[in-house]
């Protein structure tokens, strides 16, 4: 399996905190690879260097081989990189359709046209993808009545809108019943599968990282500390003092 | 944005100590007295209006406390009259002292002295004590600190006496120095926010700074006088309200968030209340048609020219409604400072016309491009900001216009402005000159709405709804905002055009930051969610002006209540309310 996304010393701190601290890993074509770690662990941080969002200290970020350190989410958008929010975000005055349609609007780059109505253009293509997520019935609705869990399938329609490469999604559970939880991710596999899409995500249920990853990467306190696949996450000593402690804390003093 | 207000009502009650009471009593017992009296004044607003207020969207509790300037300013006019009031000197620093050679007097001393120490003071109590740690949590997260079982409601109350007793204060210690005078209010009102754009919001030390660096600028271009560059003469001294904004500018290019200020927090809940849009149906489209045949018939039903002049006032002030609204509501960025493309609209159109010798036509075309150019630039910072601070930005931006058409007397008349801009044959009758109004206006919003109807309108409305995720879908928000800025101040600048050629004169007022409180007040009163908000509220607002203006002198004072109104018991706006019923009814 060849490697879609690099990330090579990925170094980031905020005033003297070390949110990030020498961080290398790879990401496969195809796969589904879970981040996970305790709360500050650094996990939003890297998903959001990946994603443009923030600037890095160091290191080396590739995507299919090209460096895409340095650039902001609209241009890395643009590389192929679709991504979705702890707190799903989409836009409230819009119907559920028109999400979508400005979505493959500023994939075709058609955002500044001022004359021609958007109302009917790629109106087709964006009810195809709201079926594969399970909204095509709710398509005309204002975006702002959906039930959080449709909003957050909604967010994902517009996560494919650019056929991206590599899917980042930042706690796609939070906020979600067990039962959707599952639902949603199923769902998501089966696209990103059917589509050839690499995904990273970020997870606090353990069941659903167990169950559905690929691989699993975890960090603590800024630094990666383990790799593998479930079985092998669950046997790494590292992992059960980071997530269950050693109980040799108070031997070793206050930290 | 009261605070202009209170600290006029500081300087006038202080007048008033002073030259009634008169002696050392009237004077420094006035200071005191005044602070106390503006301290319970901004006491009383606090609990009489902003606390009912502050769960409403920040546009509404920006212009529900501009309806109290409004209302203080009539009643200050209204008690003391409409008269400048110079007060009398300072008891015991009437005196001056000699420094380097020069005199000082001792008064201002005595206020360089002052300065600082209230500075300091207010410094310590903020971060030094239970109640200033309270405030400044307060200020980050009111509920949380409310659930911590502190009475957050007296910790308010509290804190606007505190502000109302120094703007008090302030306005007191200015009228040996300056005369009392109903400017006051909005020229305090201007420097203020320059001054905490430039500091930063939330920032005392930062508004101190700036207020220093500002002045210290200002200072040395009158001191440098007229100066010879380049075989050029620069009388320097006039460059001050052009130094103030250049300062303004190179700050917030190299810190946004001003000197000492941090990146404004995401607004932590951004719903979006509004309704996605819809071409009109069939029933409003044949309305729509039905309202301009009637508009167009006009001038041939009415044998009075009043009702055409009334009429052609209803349709500038349509158009620069709905450029507002094209920003205000779709774009998100409530401008409180939209009175300037109009001004430059309308001097463009004016000034062409006199100076450049343009026809008509070519006037009213080039006119818009003179708005573009200050809202493009303009724009470039203030689509960077949002809410309090764009509003701030943008009333400071319109206020600098201001004062450069107001002091630049040479090119612009001053406070005479220009006069005898008429417009040429055909357009030289009431009616014939409706019509073409009538046209370009229609033309105008038919325009803007067709953009929003289309991809850029609904980029424009991804960026207000959630920036985050437009940014994510390659949506580039501020370019996109820019863009809208600079098309709503070009239409914004055509209106002001044809005001020019509708009053055959310009003047200062036409970029008084009054007429962009009354743009909001169109639109507001009209909803501002609703893409016929405009069309509605503009000629609602211009014939409530007509009436009242012939009833009483202090229209200002209906326009605030009016405002308040507005704000508490109908924020949805008359198109709001009979779209919502038309929604329901249509289920």
């Amino acid at each position: 399996m060849s490697a879609l996304l690099e990330v090579r010393d990925l170094r980031k701190s905020f005033g003297g905190v070390t949110a990030l601290d020498d961080v290398s890993f790879t990401l496969g074509e195809g796969e589904f690879l879970a981040l996970i770690g305790p709360n500050g662990a650094g996990k939003s941080t890297c998903f959001n260097l990946v994603n443009g969002q923030l600037p890095a200290d160091g290191g080396e970020i590739l995507l299919g081989g090209r460096s895409i350190l340095g650039l902001g989410p609209r241009e890395i958008w643009r590389r192929g990189v679709g991504r979705t929010f702890q707190v799903a975000a989409i836009w409230g005055s819009l119907t559920v359709c028109e999400n979508v349609q400005m979505a493959l609007l500023s994939h075709a780059g058609q955002v500044l046209r001022f004359w021609r109505a958007a109302r009917e253009r790629y109106r087709d293509e964006a009810l195809a993808l709201l079926g594969d997520v399970g909204m095509h019935a709710q398509a005309d609705r204002p975006a702002r009545e959906l039930a959080y869990g449709d909003v957050k399938r909604v967010e994902l329609a517009i996560a494919l809108a650019n056929s991206p490469r590599l899917l980042l999604m930042d706690e796609p559970t939070a906020g979600m019943a067990p039962r959707e939880r599952n639902e949603l991710i199923s769902l998501t596999r089966r696209l990103v599968r059917e589509r050839g899409i690499s995904v990273l995500f970020t997870e606090h249920s353990m069941d659903v990282v167990f169950a559905h990853a690929d691989r699993i990467i975890v960090l603590a306190r800024g630094r990666l500390i383990a790799q593998g696949d479930a079985a092998a996450i669950q046997a790494d000593p590292k992992v059960q003092e980071t997530y269950f402690g050693s109980g040799r804390m108070l031997a070793r003093g206050r930290a | 944005m009261a605070h202009g207000s209170l600290y006029m009502l500081g300087a006038y009650i202080a007048y008033s100590c002073a030259s009634k009471v008169g002696g050392v009593a009237g004077f420094w017992g006035g200071l005191l007295a005044s602070a106390a009296a503006v301290a319970l004044a901004g006491a009383l607003i606090e609990v009489l209006l902003l606390r009912r207020i502050y769960h409403v969207a920040e546009l509404f509790q920006l212009l529900a406390t501009f309806a109290v300037v409004l209302v203080l300013s009539d009643a200050v006019a209204a008690v003391w009259g409409v008269e400048d009031l110079l007060g009398p000197r300072a008891p015991g620093l009437r005196g001056s002292v000699e420094i380097l050679g020069h005199n000082f007097p001792q008064y201002d001393l005595f206020l360089v002295v002052l300065g600082p120490a209230v500075l300091a003071g207010l410094h310590l109590l903020l971060t030094r004590t239970r109640w200033g740690t309270l405030v400044r949590a307060a200020t980050q997260d009111r509920d949380m600190v409310a659930a911590l079982g502190v009475d957050q409601a007296k910790l308010f109350t509290a804190v606007f006496a505190l502000g109302g007793a120094l703007a008090g204060l302030g306005g007191a210690l200015e009228t040996p120095r300056q005369p009392a005078n109903l400017g006051m209010d909005l020229s305090a009102l201007g420097d203020a926010f320059v001054v905490v754009v430039v500091g930063g919001m939330g920032s005392i030390p930062g508004a101190y700074i700036a207020a220093l660096l500002i002045a210290e600028i200002k200072a040395i271009c009158i001191g440098l006088g007229t100066q010879s560059i380049a075989g050029f003469a620069f009388n320097f001294s006039k460059l001050t309200l052009v130094a103030e904004f250049i300062v303004m500018a190179i700050v917030l290019i190299a810190r946004p968030y001003g000197l000492l200020g941090r990146a404004q927090a995401m607004p932590r809940h951004t719903a979006a209340i509004e309704n996605p849009i819809e071409p009109a149906s069939r029933g409003l489209r044949l309305f729509a048609l039905a309202v301009l045949i009637a508009l167009a018939c006009l001038p041939f039903l009415s044998r009075s020219p009043y009702t055409v002049v009334l009429g052609t006032d209803v349709l500038i002030a349509v158009l620069f409604a709905a450029s507002l609204h094209f920003i205000a509501g779709p774009g998100g960025m409530h401008s409180f400072g939209h009175a300037a493309y109009f001004g430059l609209g309308c001097y463009g159109a004016g000034l062409l016309l006199k100076l450049a010798g343009l026809p008509m036509a070519g006037a009213i075309a080039a006119a818009p491009l003179v708005a573009a150019a200050g809202a493009a630039l303009f724009g470039w910072f203030a689509v960077r900001l949002s809410g309090v601070y764009l509003a701030m930005l943008t009333l400071a931006f319109a206020q600098i216009v201001w004062a450069v058409v107001f002091q630049w007397e040479a090119l612009t008349g001053g406070s005479n402005g220009v006069l005898g801009i008429w417009p040429s044959a055909p357009f030289n009758h009431e009616w014939t000159y409706y019509l073409l109004v009538l046209a370009l206006s229609v033309a105008g919003v038919l325009l803007m709405r067709r953009m929003l109807f289309a991809p850029f309108g609904y980029a424009m409305r991804a960026g207000r709804d959630s920036p985050l995720r437009a940014e994510a879908t390659g949506i580039a928000v501020l370019k996109v905002h820019w863009i809208a800025f600079i098309i709503a101040g070009t239409v914004c600048g055509l209106a002001g055009a044809l005001f020019a050629f509708a009053k055959g004169g310009i003047s200062p007022e036409t970029i008084h930051v009054a007429r962009s409180i009354d743009g909001l007040v169109m639109v507001l009163l009209g909803g501002i969610h609703e893409l016929a908000g405009p069309l509605v509220g503009a000629p609602v607002f211009i014939l409530l002006q007509d009436s009242v203006m012939r009833a009483t002198p202090y229209w200002r004072g209906v326009l605030g209540v009016v405002i308040l109104l507005l704000v508490l018991v109908f924020p949805m706006g008359i198109a709001g309310t009979v779209g919502g019923w038309l929604r329901r009814w249509a289920r």
